[in-house]
């Protein structure tokens, strides 16, 4: 079992991103299992959704304890919310931001972890450009598909079609596209600098 | 159709299957995505032969229903907690009169103090107002109960109250399958109603009885409800057959075949109790799991057959009988014939507190290690209670108790002392 967790505000499609994400995986044949974690649902307060996904039939109703994987929508909790918490040693993080995880403040963290399955992605810069709102959440599927390569980049684009309709839909599934792309581009760095 | 939906929709879909002719609900809080889906398939125009009616409270919606049904139509409504409350009165009115209405019950905490949670307090508050009570394990069977549930209430003249956990089952997205028209009309005949309000043939529906006859009403829902367990076993079946799946039924046993330790519960935790039993299998230990689907009527010799074998019982239970300890565990005492010391009640999940394995997993073992108390609450933080007790012995005026605990664990900031 591969479980997500992805850590948001109250406002930016965290629960919606963990339902595409579920869908996502579903489109491919998998089992999946998306939920909220059930606290005060206010504009800007920390937010936390679920996502499991297995080759098998999932039972287990408990929130995810010790994810694969983090979605981190919102970089101002990384100071305020025990978001590392549980996260497997040889997890995936993708953080929102254009900083980088040592400008975050989370570098020693960081370099306790495999380095080519951490990535940032500006994804709300990359959101206002193609929706024009500031909503992170596709686009930072997009990035996790290149990132832990769980699920297809088109997988994630029809997820994306089933939520969303007309333009938001195409503003949303390009956004994915971009991210998937800097995503992928920064990982090559990431081979590169390893390598030497 | 394998869809990935939320469990809400889910059950919407179903219900929109079954063809129901008047759906009325209160659509504010608490309330689910249920009828706002079953609200925009009805003006989509999706949802032929069917009245929306938006009511003004919860009572209003088990009263329109109960007329609608009194008239003939197959009625629909969903609530959860305090909104279950509110109609109590009309709830018990519907079973008296014998109307086979359906309701979802999408489980929530029942206040004070506020909480909008999952757990069993609405469904339990309301177990001997003569409705059927099914609880639904995973999102899959909530829709598949609530087909069923229109047959079997229809079929006894009683109503029938599908329960899901709320949260936990209505907002999560996971794979379902979704019957087609054509399944679900063959297997849910058109309503037949025994009692109908017709101009052309007027008859009186819920007249006064008295000391000569109420007795005998009541016991005739009682007989009824005994038929129920009859039919269900078989009904299961025959939608197993119908639909290729399993679902409903009076209960069901997981593992339980050499079994010393039988955990039994209710609604969707069954899932994690599943994993954590398999985890505690791969390690040697004889225990299984017993899930109750149909709560009321209480099956109970289906029970005692299912816990004919077990030494001791462990019952996960997500709602508290305040004086006495556990409902679910009081219900299968009744159906053990081993000591009733032997089943022990555990208070889990309260207002929505999270149920993991590990925590089932240390009361499992602290079961078949006999040092499990009759009654225990999972995870409770005693330091907690202690010193909420503390600050009553120190003062009189010692404040309110939710408020107290909320800053004692720093959720609000301390006010001025």
């Amino acid at each position: 079992m591969f479980q997500v967790r992805i850590h948001g505000r109250g406002g930016q499609g965290v629960v919606t991103a963990a339902e595409m994400l579920s869908v996502a995986a579903f489109l491919e044949g998998q089992h999946a299992q998306a939920f909220p974690s059930f606290g005060s649902e206010r504009t800007g307060a920390p937010v936390v959704a679920f996502c499991r996904i297995d080759d098998r039939e999932i039972r287990l109703r408990e929130p995810v304890l010790e994810p694969d994987a983090l979605i981190i929508q919102d970089p101002t909790l990384l100071h305020q919310v025990d978001v590392f918490g549980g996260l497997a040693r040889d997890g995936y993080v993708l953080i929102n931001t254009s900083r980088t995880f040592e400008a975050l403040g989370v570098g020693e963290f960081a370099r306790s972890l495999r380095a080519e399955r951490l990535c940032t992605v500006p994804a709300t810069e990359v959101a206002l450009q193609h929706v024009g709102r500031p909503l992170p959440n596709a686009a930072l599927l997009g990035g996790f598909a290149a990132l832990a390569g769980r699920i297809s980049l088109d997988s994630v684009a029809a997820a994306i079609r089933e939520k969303f309709d007309g333009k938001v839909a195409e503003g949303n599934v390009a956004a994915a596209r971009e991210a998937y792309a800097i995503v992928r581009g920064a990982l090559r760095e990431t081979c590169h600098a390893e390598a030497d | 159709m394998l869809k990935q939906i939320e469990g809400s929709r889910a059950v919407a879909e179903a219900v929109a299957l079954c063809r129901p002719e008047v759906i009325c609900a209160y659509p504010i809080s608490p309330q689910t995505h249920i009828v706002e889906g079953l609200g925009e398939m009805v003006k989509g125009g999706e949802l032929e032969g069917c009245e929306f009616i938006n009511v003004e409270s919860e009572f209003a919606a088990m009263s329109v229903a109960i007329g609608a049904s009194a008239a003939g139509a197959r009625a629909y409504t969903a609530t959860a907690s305090q909104g279950l409350l509110y109609m109590a009165e009309a709830v018990f009115n519907a079973s008296g009169l014998g109307l086979p209405i359906v309701m979802t019950v999408a489980n929530r905490a029942i206040g004070a103090p506020i909480n909008i949670w999952n757990d069993h307090t609405d469904a339990m508050s309301q177990r001997d107002c003569g409705w059927i009570q099914l609880f639904a394990e995973d999102n899959q069977e909530a829709l598949d109960l609530h087909i069923q549930a229109f047959r079997l209430g229809e079929e006894l003249s009683l109503p029938v109250m599908v329960c899901m956990d709320g949260f936990i089952l209505t907002h999560a997205y996971e794979r379902v399958d979704v019957p087609t028209q054509e399944q679900v009309d063959a297997w849910l005949p058109a309503f037949e109603p025994r009692q109908v309000l017709d101009p052309a043939e007027p008859v009186s529906i819920g007249a006064m009885v008295g000391p000569e006859a109420f007795m005998e009403v009541r016991y005739l829902a009682h007989a009824k409800q005994m038929r129920a367990l009859e039919l269900i076993p078989g009904w299961a079946e025959e939608f197993r057959t119908a639909f290729g799946r399993e679902s409903g039924g009076l209960l069901r046993s997981y593992r339980t075949e050499d079994a010393d330790t039988v955990v039994v519960a209710l609604g969707s935790v069954l899932g994690t109790i599943k994993d954590t039993v398999d985890e505690m299998r791969r390690d040697g230990a004889k225990i299984g799991v017993l899930g109750i689907t149909c709560f009321r009527p209480w099956p109970l010799a289906a029970v005692r057959a299912a816990l004919a074998r077990a030494k001791r019982v462990v019952v996960i239970e997500k709602a508290l009988a305040v004086g006495l300890g556990g409902i679910v565990s009081s219900n299968v005492r009744t159906s053990f014939t081993g000591s009733p010391d032997a089943v022990h009640a555990v208070i889990a999940g309260l207002g929505g507190r999270s149920i993991t394995r590990a925590s089932l997993a240390r009361v499992f073992a602290a079961a078949m290690g006999g040092k499990l108390e009759p009654l225990t609450f999972l995870d409770l933080d005693r330091a907690l209670v202690e010193r909420a007790l503390a600050r009553e012995r120190e003062q009189r005026r010692s404040g309110p108790i939710a408020e107290n605990m909320l800053r004692d664990v720093g959720v609000v900031a301390a006010g001025p002392a």
